[in-house]
């Protein structure tokens, strides 16, 4: 049988100044329907090359990513993309940087209420009904982010790609975050490719964990089912053997056979 | 004194006054009030140097009069016009400033003679311009403001094309490019000989310079906002599956807008420029002719008043594009006010 996303081979080399660095080598990943699969990694290690890669912004070297057995070359709507952060259109509104999305991918399939009310529906999804009418600026950063959550779901991709969604939020708006998308996962049942340098974060929301070594030429170093009971809940995992046990697996990997390595 | 008052933020006013229940008058209109009315007296009742024959002295008189009141008025309106009173408070100060000005002047010249004539007239004599040659004047003004539209959004136009197209593509910028910089910093006005020898009329001449002064800011502001659109925007619309087109005019073009603006600001001002260039030296209409005329006839009022009407036109058409500005680009924050 033949997965979901399949990630084949891929090699990624940049070509600065004549000099050639390879970032990616030799990744191969396999990915179910329905799975949450994160990525995790020290920074500078490629995570987000080969997100990209797989969004279709970026072209792999060698090697290809298959979606349903049809290979991805460009960037499209079945693979949406929540950036780290500048993902939305600062001139539009809340809604209409949703609406903007709802409009390009659901021309042809919603009427114009339809569309209207898919956007409103979206929005209720992540909260934030209540900010529609209001510009990016006017916003937090949690909200932002929502949004852009909301607008990846609003085109109802085959795959969400999660870019360290809440890197760049305080701890208590990325906890309230990492449960909304817990409970969208369990809701909806995307498939989700999500990277993160947050080892609880990854253990807490993946299915599968994929730890990937240091650049340059980073490869998968290990990849750990995780296998805890969904819905779960932050609280009750806490003193949770098996969770404990995936999270010091991912801490070993990350920080003795694979330390940082400062000024590479 | 209410400079006081004039200091607490606009909104903490606006309750102090509707918690009162009438709004205390404010010491500054009253001021400026009893300045315009100190000053309409100075005109009427302090006679004019001997051998004058200043028609309008009384009327000069009785506007200043009925402004001073007006004033008075607004001075002691209630709360019901709380936010017209605080607009006149708010430029109390300067309307103080403009009465004293208009003092001075009126005494210097009409009352003492101290400036000599006929470089400087007194104000009643620009009132009698107003009075005796609107026509002329309203007609010069509308003309002028005709020539200018057509050439601004002729060269307003091409520059915002001109400057997409180049940031755009690479191809297009290859040979727009250095035509750009080798004619755009040219002034227009050097081409002024020119072009009305080329063009079969003044007019389509003066057009065209007043289009190529405007649009060499806006080719270049625009080309600048659209090649400093974050890539992360293009991103973020390519993941949605956007077409080029989509790209250009749904991400690049609003990204730019404020840049463009920044590019119709000054194209306007070098517009403001060459038109009036353009009038003194070869079209026989508008604002830049009239001044000439007036010149040929030693009518200095009449040139400071064509000033005068001048100054408000540019100043409001100025005004005009920022509040466009403001409308259209409400999501940018820290915004200069004009």
């Amino acid at each position: 049988m033949t997965s979901y996303l399949r990630i084949d081979h891929v090699d990624k080399n940049f070509i600065r100044g004549g000099a050639e660095t390879k970032v990616l080598s030799d990744v191969s990943l396999s990915v179910e329907k329905g799975q949450f699969v994160s990525i995790i990694g020290h920074s500078g290690c490629g995570k987000t090359t080969l997100l990209n890669i797989v969004a279709g912004l970026t072209r792999a070297s060698t090697g290809g990513v298959l979606l349903e057995n049809r290979e991805v070359n460009d960037p499209g709507p079945d693979r949406a993309v929540v950036f780290q952060n500048h993902s939305l259109l600062p001139w539009l509104t809340v809604y209409d940087n949703v609406r903007l999305a709802v409009d390009k991918v659901h021309r042809s399939t919603k009427s114009r209420s339809e569309r209207h009310a898919w956007t409103l529906h979206n929005l209720d999804l992540v909260q934030m009904t209540h900010a529609k009418d209001k510009r990016p600026a006017e916003i937090s950063g949690g909200m932002k982010q929502r949004v852009g959550i909301a607008r990846a779901l609003a085109m109802e991709p085959k795959v969400l790609l999660l870019d360290e969604p809440f890197g760049a939020l305080d701890a208590l708006t990325r906890a309230h975050l990492q449960d909304s998308v817990m409970a969208l996962h369990q809701k909806l049942g995307n498939t989700v490719l999500m990277i993160t340098h947050d080892v609880d974060e990854a253990v807490l929301l993946s299915d599968r964990i994929v730890m990937m070594t240091n650049g340059p030429a980073a490869q998968i170093g290990e990849i750990l089912d995780v296998p805890l009971v969904r819905p779960r809940k932050r609280l009750e995992l806490a003193g949770n053997t098996t969770y404990l046990k995936c999270r010091q697996r991912v801490l070993e990997f990350l920080y003795e056979r694979h330390r940082f390595v400062e000024a590479a | 004194m209410s400079t006081v008052a004039n200091e607490v933020p606009v909104t903490s006013r606006a309750k102090i006054g509707a918690s009162q229940g009438f709004a205390r008058p404010s010491i500054t209109i009253v001021v400026a009030s009893a300045a315009w009315l100190a000053v309409a007296a100075v005109v009427r009742f302090w006679p004019d140097t001997p051998d004058s024959d200043w028609a309008h002295t009384g009327d000069l008189a009785i506007i200043l009069a009925a402004f001073g009141g007006a004033l008075a008025v607004a001075g002691l309106l209630s709360s019901a016009f709380v936010p017209v009173m605080q607009r006149v408070r708010r430029i109390a100060p300067w309307l103080i400033v403009l009465a004293v000005f208009i003092g001075v002047w009126e005494i210097v010249t009409a009352k003492l003679a101290l400036l000599p004539l006929p470089f400087f007239p007194p104000p009643q004599a620009v009132l009698e311009v107003f009075i005796d040659d609107w026509s002329k004047l309203g007609a010069s003004t509308l003309a002028s403001l005709r020539l200018l539209a057509g050439g601004y959004l002729i060269g307003a136009a091409i520059g915002f094309t001109a400057g997409v197209v180049i940031g755009w593509s690479p191809a297009f910028g290859y040979w727009i490019h250095p035509i750009l910089r080798f004619i755009g910093p040219l002034p227009a006005t050097a081409w002024l000989p020119l072009a009305f020898f080329i063009f079969p009329s003044s007019l389509s001449a003066s057009t065209f310079l007043i289009a190529l002064a405007t649009g060499f800011p806006v080719t270049v502001l625009t080309w600048s906002g659209v090649a400093s659109v974050s890539t992360a925007y293009y991103d973020v619309a390519r993941t949605l599956g956007a077409s080029k087109a989509f790209l250009v005019f749904k991400v690049a073009i609003p990204a730019a807008m404020p840049h463009v603006f920044v590019g119709l600001f000054m194209g306007l001002g070098n517009s403001f420029a060459v038109l009036v260039v353009a009038e003194m030296l070869g079209v026989k209409s508008g604002l830049g002719w009239y001044l000439q005329w007036a010149q040929g006839w030693a009518a200095y009022a009449n040139m400071y008043a064509a000033l005068l009407v001048m100054a408000l036109a540019c100043s409001g058409l100025i005004t005009l594009l920022f509040r466009f500005r403001d409308h259209l680009l409400a999501w940018q924050r820290g915004l200069v006010r004009w």
